[in-house]
């Protein structure tokens, strides 16, 4: 295909665009015309198409999203807000933490090792462009039902590529979910999480300031792989004579994004950049663009310097490959000479591309043919919004009426049936066949891992100071409610971080939906956006960035609404965080909190093919005061361990305490069906010294939290009411569920 | 007492390994595997990773690496040299020790707190330990399966040059359940487990791990 440049386009300007092939709108195309005063050049269009995408351009989402900003929480903590490549968080002792979550499902179904692992690479990339170390990688994951030919496809490949990806660049893993549900089978989720960590004052942004300043690519060479990986297969529109359609799914090469975090690292501490943006969705196109609208506008990129892997190329191409491991720094001359000394030093390619100038133009050329001549705010931030039409789901109302009718354990062998039949179920059995493929130890930092409620790590080896992360949803709640849904996730991620005695401080979220053309999947949408803004609003926690994944579904049905949503908290002194089990006997058990009659959304209640009723409304007051409780306690050294009650109940949280350090535990309540299977939110179990039984009851009746004993600690047995359950067949029932299904 | 820790493109356990060195009151020199220079280091750790992406062969690239040169040669003459996991498959690769690590039988990527038994306390890394004394640090690799031929083997039991082994499942279907070797002097270890990793209970499922450390002190005191 001949070269097309902005020339051409001015002399031949009803030329027919392939702009519906590339995903845009009649209507979207026109608005780019008219933005441009003419036809945009084939490149021009390229780059429209991409930066206009859903999954860049958030134009679904957008009038959503708004709330964020609306209903903010003013925080001092917050350093870097959304919109930014990553939100940065004051963690004290003049540290900056950043994390964020992105999905990466589509390419995960389709390849599912390269799309995990190319999810776990972009992340990454994202928190380093702040300016960061990373630190640990946590990865939500969903999947269809455990025991589907097809789980067995994706989900061995998913691990791996998370593990194979981690595990290279020295990441510890520090936790996840992996749930099974039917919906999830045609479109699982890949949700990956990034935390890192700088000094205030290494704070980088993506800003392309100073006329005169160099546009530098560096990282890994620019192939053919994930062009259109944001929008559509786009190669054959540019050349149908040409090779055959490249896959959509990037390919990953962790050694080189590992090189790439010390080269850039390296770079950071001697302070040679003015702004910094890695190449993730949209490639260059969104690099170029974003990195050029940050600053004051102007920019020139001579595209044919880009290095290639593949020199046949067009330029359409490289502007929308999605190869990985790249970076685009803005340097100052004076400072190129060393920048390039340390990408030498390891074995980095660089390459100088271009220029900041001072007009508001974002020019690339290609041999000297000027192919794209744009306002970059235009592509950049200035895409469609659209308002789409939302409508209450008729399911809802219906499944809201249902009525529970599973029949809850009451004697001994139900009991003892019902414990062991929720310990190996798959959403709630034992994950080590998963976990034990991550490095949990690199960096030596790791304080929690799964199967605590959240991950730890420690950030100052002196001072002890360490954060915390937990990651949940419970679409489920969210299926029955999905108002309530956002702000049950947004509270139980907050209290794993409190259980052990962290403090809550900051939101990042992960908003996995249906096609946002479905309004009931948009209300479903709308719903969890303003449930979660409302809850963080409530909860004085800001929101410091996010993701939104539409289009989750197969054929008409949608997955289950899930807004993952990530809680990150500070804790002063690591070595005093609370654990989530007991190693000794002698211990008093108590639950804090009540329980009610919560079964409809449960795993029970799943579990027995009902999935109607009401989800719990969630009492957000209720749930800070047991988060102080938490917290304070810590301070107080009042726990030997504090774990959190949610999915499975009761039942699964004295599963875990127990097979933990292998110490069993004697249990009494009353209504015991319904204690040991309902879901209840704001509920926690500890384990205290008896001699703290009096302080435990002062600090529950101050926070106005209800306080139950219901056992103590001991023997070789969990024992509930009299059902004796041996340890070794319970921890039988919880291990064995994951290798018999997956090998 | 100086202990170098090299650091190879993908290197990922060398920070961890130079905290276990200062932990154990010897002090922790970067060295850089483009720099044929151990700057007067009195030991040398090779720490674990994925050192040139584990391309062609686990440790097939590094054992090239300008610092492996002097590190051969110093090893040959006595220095203590420990490599551990990724830096146990670059021992074997520049031929400092015997037999290859493969990938584990399960062909997964496993990472597990692992229990071994110390079966030679006379090296420059395990005097520290007791003889027959039971160790848990963490085992995390792809590539850990040790073989040799059976020659090597039976020269590898005779000699007391098997330093440690697994302890309970097997882990990755090495030979004989072999953990970690030694050369016929004794002053080379490679050990597939992390001992950098067990350094207090805090971090770690121990603090077992540091007696590879303070072995070495010894060693080089004497």
């Amino acid at each position: 295909m001949a070269l097309d440049t902005v020339a051409i386009a001015k002399k031949n300007p009803e030329a027919s665009q392939p702009f519906a092939e590339l995903g845009l709108k009649p209507d979207e195309y026109a608005r780019i015309r008219e933005i441009l005063g003419r036809r945009p050049t084939s490149s021009e269009l390229a780059m429209y198409s991409v930066m206009w995408s859903e999954h860049c351009s958030y134009k679904s989402s957008k009038v959503h999203l708004k709330q964020f900003g609306d209903k903010a929480v003013k925080s001092d903590a917050l350093l870097v807000g959304i919109g930014e490549n990553a939100g940065v968080v004051d963690v004290g002792q003049g540290y900056a933490v950043t994390f964020k979550i992105e999905s990466h499902n589509h390419p995960s179904f389709v390849e599912p090792y390269q799309g995990a692992a190319t999810g776990v690479g972009g992340i990454v990339r994202d928190i380093l462009t702040m300016g960061a170390r990373p630190i640990a990688v946590m990865d939500p994951l969903r999947f269809g039902p455990a025991d589907a030919p097809d789980t067995r496809r994706v989900l061995p490949g998913i691990i791996a590529g998370v593990g194979g990806y981690g595990n290279c660049l020295g990441l510890p893993n520090i936790g996840g979910e992996v749930v099974f549900d039917e919906t999830y089978l045609g479109n699982p989720l890949v949700n990956a999480l990034c935390i890192g960590v700088m000094k205030h004052s290494d704070i980088k942004l993506a800003k392309a300031a100073g006329a005169g300043n160099l546009v530098v690519l560096y990282g890994a060479k620019t192939g053919g792989d994930g062009i259109g990986g944001v929008s559509v297969l786009a190669s054959e529109t540019f050349d149908s004579t040409g090779p055959a359609k490249r896959p959509a799914v990037q390919v990953g090469d962790p050694f080189v994004e590992k090189v790439l975090i010390e080269c850039s690292l390296e770079i950071f501490a001697e302070d040679l950049v003015v702004g910094i943006q890695d190449l993730g969705g949209a490639g260059l196109s969104c690099a170029t663009s974003e990195l050029a609208s940050g600053g004051s506008g102007g920019m020139k990129v001579e595209l044919d310097r880009v290095p290639l892997r593949d020199a046949t190329l067009s330029p359409e191409e490289i502007l929308m490959s999605e190869s990985q491991e790249r970076m685009c720094a803005i340097v100052e001359p004076s400072k190129i000479n060393r920048f390039l000394e340390i990408c030498k030093k390891w074995d980095v390619t660089v390459t100088v591309i271009g220029e900041v100038t001072d007009g508001d133009r974002l020019e690339i050329t290609w041999h000297g043919d000027l192919i794209v001549d744009v306002p970059p705010r235009t592509v950049a931030h200035e895409g469609p919004v659209y308002n789409r039409p939302l409508a209450k789901p008729d399911y809802v109302d219906r499944v809201n009426a249902e009525i529970i009718t599973v029949k809850l354990p009451q004697s001994a062998e139900e009991i003892k049936a019902a414990v062991l039949k929720l310990a190996g179920a798959p959403n709630l059995a034992d994950k080590s066949w998963v976990t034990n493929q991550y490095d949990r130890y690199v960096q030596g930092n790791t304080i929690q891992s799964q199967p605590d409620d959240s991950g730890m790590v420690r950030i100052d080896e002196k001072t002890h100071l360490g954060v915390a992360v937990a990651t949940d949803a419970n679409a489920n709640w969210s299926y029955l409610n999905p108002y309530e849904g956002a702000k049950l996730a947004l509270a139980e991620a907050a209290r794993n971080i409190a259980t052990a005695g962290a403090k809550p401080l900051a939101v990042t979220n992960c908003l996995n939906f249906g096609s946002p053309e479905d309004p009931g999947v948009m209300w479903q949408f709308a719903e969890s956006v303003r449930g979660l803004a409302d809850g963080c609003l409530e909860m004085g926690l800001p929101i410091t960035g996010g993701n939104v994944s539409f289009y989750n579904q197969t054929g008409s049905v949608a997955i289950l609404p899930t807004p993952v949503i990530g809680v990150l908290g500070v804790i002063d002194d690591v070595r005093t965080r609370t654990p989530m089990s007991f190693d000794r006997a002698g211990l008093e058990l108590y639950l804090l909190g009540q329980t009610q009659n919560d079964i409809a959304g449960s795993e029970w209640a799943y579990l027995h093919g009902q999935r109607g009723g009401k989800a719990p409304i969630a009492d957000l007051q209720r749930e800070m005061r047991l988060i102080d409780l938490l917290v304070a306690g810590r301070q107080m050294k009042l726990f030997v361990a504090a774990h959190d009650l949610s999915q499975g109940g009761l039942s699964a949280t004295l599963t875990e305490m127990v097979l933990r350090h292998g110490v069993g535990a004697e249990i009494t309540v009353e209504n015991v069906g319904q204690s040991l299977v309902s879901e209840t939110p704001g509920r926690v179990v500890v384990a205290i010294e008896l001699s703290n039984s009096k302080t435990l009851s002062d600090l529950a009746s101050k926070q106005k939290i209800a306080l139950t004993k219901i056992g103590s600690t001991g023997g070789d047995s969990l024992v509930i009411n009299g059902a004796k359950i041996s340890l070794s067949e319970l921890r039988k029932a919880h291990t064995e569920t994951f290798p018999k299904l997956f090998g | 007492m100086k202990v170098g820790v090299v650091t190879f493109p993908g290197t990922l356990d060398d920070r961890d390994a130079a905290r276990a060195v200062n932990a154990a009151g010897a002090s922790a020199l970067a060295l850089w595997h483009g720099d044929a220079d151990l700057m007067g280091v009195d030991a040398v750790v090779l720490p674990g990773g994925f050192s040139y992406g584990d391309y062609l062969r686990c440790g097939a690239i590094s054992r090239f690496a300008p610092v492996m040169e002097k590190i051969i040669d110093a090893a040959n003459g006595g220095m203590p040299v420990l490599g551990i996991c990724n830096g146990f498959q670059v021992l074997c690769e520049a031929h400092l020790l015997p037999g290859a690590l493969t990938r584990n039988h399960e062909l997964h990527f496993l990472c597990r707190d692992q229990k071994l038994v110390i079966e030679n306390n006379s090296t420059a890394w395990t005097s520290s330990y007791s003889k027959g004394q039971e160790i848990i640090i963490p085992l995390k690799n792809g590539e850990g399966s040790f073989q040799c031929d059976d020659q090597t083997l039976a020269a590898l039991e005779s000699e007391g040059r098997i330093i440690a082994r697994y302890v309970g499942e097997d882990p990755n279907g090495s030979r004989n359940l072999i953990a970690g070797i030694t050369n016929e002097r004794g002053n080379v270890v490679g050990l597939m487990p992390h001992p950098e990793h067990a350094i207090d209970t805090l971090t770690g499922p121990s603090a077992d791990g540091i007696g590879f450390f303070t072995s070495v002190l010894k060693a080089m005191v004497k």
